[in-house]
């Protein structure tokens, strides 16, 4: 646990990529083996399942430390993270320098799992007694599950690719998909065998940065697709081996929860692998987004809700075919052949995703704005010639988004940040005005710059008019343009609306709380585009 | 009439006609130590600690200073007033105060491990501690300062590998020193902030004997600097004056590094937790030991620590007073230390 620990702290404070590579590949050289398989488990999101809750680890906590609970909250109060205040909190360990190996801890708790209470406890206890405070935190957070440290997958792989001189793009591939870290070995996992014998494999997807640049310095448009950006879940069908599986781009095995999907099983042939958007749709026009998330995170599926969200796949890229990796194919070959399938399939939850053609860019840019009406946010813009790529890479694709909605509001309640912000106000809540009253109906947080965030933080330390734990109420003076994907009605807010990624878009010092947005005018929002 | 009142001008003994820490000008005030948020220009006569006075002379200017020594008693109006080491800085006192057989003590800030720099702390029996909190929650619980020195010097040594140089974020008046405890034991050259040359000089002259250091100064070549130690006030962190060290790291040295978060947010490189304030187990063993009947906290987590002694049967209650203003803490560090 110590090496991991290690890690983690450089991880954690290291402000530059180069850095944490470095660590990182360092830990892959000299980690054992099946402590290595774990951490490349732990950074491409495959964690043991949490065997306790917070509730729970806090409690054993503050009877070891012997604390009130409003002090053991205050204290997670400033500190922001559950995982460190226990680790700051628990008396100190009487050997401290004892603890086992990474590996360890981990295959406990995936055997524990189903264990009694004392059990559970018994284990967190004893891990906490063998550990330095450092080494506390870290397996606190991997106990919460909640394990954000600033690296990324991508990083991971490439620390990876360094340390056993293998191609990144291979390695993502063959750490994608279903795989037990408790069981598999360093060696099968990084092999080429395995790639071949689990069936439910996905591809790495290729991803595209949005395009900053004018769509003219792309060059000629016959070189290139487009598509609508559609606002889904990225997603994988694969049939292989008679077998169906469907992948979220979070590389999250999602097949049960659409059922929409299975009977497809009997449909594709064999060897088959697809790229699209996992998006309820009604005559191949989307629903929105947030009918989407009523389908996410439910375990089982009402009939009303078969009804009322019909789960469709707007497929738009072929990835495999007939058992053979077709991403070297370039994208119009791969087209004609997605094409005839989609086709032949002739299946009411497998739609192609359209081509949208157009002869010139100022034409493009026409089509781009009705965007909204056709359920998009934007256009995707594909260079006819190239190859599916791993990860987000630059120059043949691109997503041209369209400008956001946008609203002007006052803030109204500030409150605290959380971690290494705890000790500012960085999220706020704001309001646009019903008559003479102010109507909630956005939290923002990101947006500003460091300096206006600074001001907007010093403003709220002087002109709260009250204070309600981690909140506080601010005077009304602060005008800001919030923007916002989309729009949807909402019983859950009093405003009777919910936003899409609200942001802060600039600061409005030039006008004034009288003339801001008003709640008639989110209204027409939601008729317009709410639909 | 209590002996100690909360004042708008700061902690007032109307019996002995003083202030203790008066942020606003007073006939007489008696001064805790030399930080600004405790030493306030314009008073009339000022008492402190011998050690004090340099300090105090070096940010206030001259004035009327009438200096003691700790435990020597001096008497005003009638009242009995004696300083006691605080542990905080060079010349950090707590202030006992005595009359008609009540003794109420003030603690200014301070620390309770011996940093064998300021005098080592020791509390003072008294019937009510008037006591700072600013790390009043129990997450804050320091480690040896022994301890620390070795992951400063472990740091320095990994940071002269990768040929970057280390700069210290302390300070200037305390923590610099403080941090001269054990660098020097690195075996590098230091260099040392306008700021921090000033309080070294102030303190040197006084007949302080602290570790050689030398000056950043505009002419130094800047091949002198790397791989070796750089101390600078914060406020240094953010401003053009630091680019001369590149490459470098940059090491926080304060009690709010205990949090990771404070790290990152303060975007260094290293942060050590090590505070010239007591912890929470600081601040209770001296409660305890002071035997108050009624303990007021001011500057900090004073809600929190009043709530629990309370609760812990030790009669408290939390006062306001302009001392350690949390959310001014680093920009009046820097308008200070810049200058």
């Amino acid at each position: 646990m110590r090496l991991f620990a290690e890690l983690v702290s450089t991880l954690g404070t290291s402000t530059k990529t180069n850095e944490k590579l470095q660590a990182l590949s360092n830990y892959f050289a000299t980690a054992s083996e099946k402590d290595k398989v774990w951490v490349i488990a732990i950074f491409s999101g495959r964690r043991p399942k949490r065997v306790v809750n917070s509730t729970q680890l806090w409690t054993w906590c503050n009877e070891l430390a012997q604390l009130p609970g409003w002090l053991f909250e205050e204290s997670y109060h400033v500190v922001g993270d559950l995982a460190e205040t226990i680790a700051l909190l628990l008396p100190e360990a009487v050997n401290a320098d004892a603890s086992f190996p990474l590996h360890h801890y981990l295959e406990t708790m995936t055997g524990i799992e189903k264990e009694d209470e004392i059990v559970r406890k018994t284990f967190i206890l004893e891990s906490w007694n063998s550990m330095t405070q450092t080494e506390r935190f870290v397996f606190n957070k991997l106990i919460t599950g909640n394990f954000r440290i600033g690296v990324s997958q991508k990083t991971m792989v490439n620390a990876l690719a360094k340390s056993i001189q293998l191609d990144a793009s291979v390695i993502a591939h063959r750490i994608s998909g279903n795989w037990d870290p408790a069981t598999t070995s360093f060696a099968e996992l990084l092999s080429e065998h395995v790639v071949t014998t689990d069936y439910s494999k996905p591809y790495p997807f290729y991803l595209a940065y949005a395009l900053e640049d004018d769509t003219q310095t792309l060059g000629d448009p016959d070189q290139w697709q487009a598509e609508w950006k559609w606002d889904g879940i990225r997603g994988q069908i694969i049939k292989r081996n008679d077998e169906l599986f469907v992948w979220s781009r979070g590389e999250e095995l999602m097949t049960d929860k659409f059922p929409e999907y299975h009977s497809l099983k009997n449909h594709l042939p064999n060897g088959l692998v697809l790229d699209g958007e996992i998006i309820p749709s009604e005559n191949g026009r989307p629903l929105p987004f947030s009918l989407l998330q009523t389908r996410i995170g439910r375990k089982n599926v009402t009939k009303k809700q078969l009804l009322e969200t019909p789960i469709t796949f707007f497929a738009y890229d072929l990835l495999e075919y007939e058992g053979n990796d077709a991403r070297e194919k370039i994208l119009s070959e791969r087209r004609l052949m997605l094409e005839k399938i989609v086709a032949e399939v002739n299946h009411p939850a497998l739609l192609l995703s359209p081509v949208i053609s157009f002869s010139n860019w100022e034409e493009l840019a026409e089509l781009r704005k009705q965007s909204r009406e056709m359920g998009s946010e934007g256009i995707m813009l594909k260079r006819k010639d190239s190859i599916y790529q791993v990860g987000r890479k630059r120059g043949d694709w691109w997503k041209w988004k369209i400008d956001p909605l946008v609203i002007d509001a006052v803030m109204i309640y500030a409150q605290k940040g959380h971690g290494r912000r705890s000790r500012l106000y960085p999220d706020y809540t704001f309001a646009v005005r019903d008559g003479e009253n102010l109507v909630s109906f956005a939290k923002a947080y990101s947006g500003l710059t460091d300096k206006e965030f600074a001001q907007v933080d010093h403003f709220v330390k002087r002109n709260s008019l009250e204070k309600f734990g981690p909140v506080r109420t601010v005077k009304p003076e602060l005008v800001f343009e919030i923007a916002f994907e989309g729009i949807a009605a909402s019983n859950r807010h009093k405003s009777g609306v919910a936003l899409r990624f609200p942001r802060i878009n600039r600061w409005r010092k030039d006008k004034p709380v009288a003339e801001i947005n008003t709640l008639e005018d989110l209204k027409k929002m939601l008729e317009i585009y709410g639909k | 009439m209590d002996l100690i009142e909360f004042t708008d001008k700061g902690l007032c003994c109307k019996a002995g006609n003083f202030y203790i820490d008066p942020w606003k000008p007073v006939d007489n005030a008696v001064i805790t130590h030399a930080h600004s948020d405790h030493a306030y220009a314009g008073s009339k006569a000022y008492l402190c600690h011998r050690l004090c006075k340099p300090l105090l002379q070096l940010r206030l200017g001259d004035n009327n200073y009438q200096t003691v020594e700790w435990e020597e008693t001096i008497f005003m109006n009638g009242v009995k007033i004696s300083l006691h080491p605080a542990g905080h800085i060079i010349g950090s006192s707590q202030v006992r105060v005595e009359y008609n057989g009540e003794v109420w003590v003030v603690s200014g800030d301070y620390k309770t491990e011996d940093d064998g720099l300021s005098e080592k702390f020791e509390p003072v029996k008294c019937h009510t501690f008037i006591t700072e909190s600013t790390f009043g929650l129990p997450i804050y619980n320091w480690k040896p300062q022994q301890e620390i020195f070795q992951d400063m010097k472990d740091w320095v040594c990994l940071n002269k590998e990768a040929g970057k140089t280390s700069v210290f974020i302390a300070y200037s008046l305390g923590k610099a020193q403080r941090l001269l405890q054990c660098l020097p034991e690195a075996g590098l050259p230091i260099f040392v902030h306008g700021a921090i040359w000033n309080v070294h000089e102030a303190i040197t002259r006084s007949g302080f004997s602290l570790p050689d250091v030398q000056r950043v100064t505009y002419d130094t070549p800047k091949e002198n600097y790397i791989g070796n130690i750089i101390i600078a006030p914060p406020g240094a962190e953010a401003s053009p004056w630091i680019k001369r060290f590149t490459p470098y790291a940059t090491g926080i040295c304060s009690g709010w590094m205990q949090v990771r978060g404070n790290v990152r947010r303060r975007n260094a490189d290293a942060g050590f937790a090590l505070s010239d304030h007591a912890d929470w187990k600081g601040l209770l063993a001296t409660i305890k030991a002071t035997g108050a009947e009624k303990v007021f906290v001011t500057h900090g987590f004073q809600a929190v620590l009043a709530r629990y002694l309370t609760e812990t049967g030790i009669e408290a209650a939390e006062v306001k007073t302009e001392f350690g203003n949390e959310e001014e803490e680093n920009s009046t560090a820097v308008a200070e230390e810049n200058q």
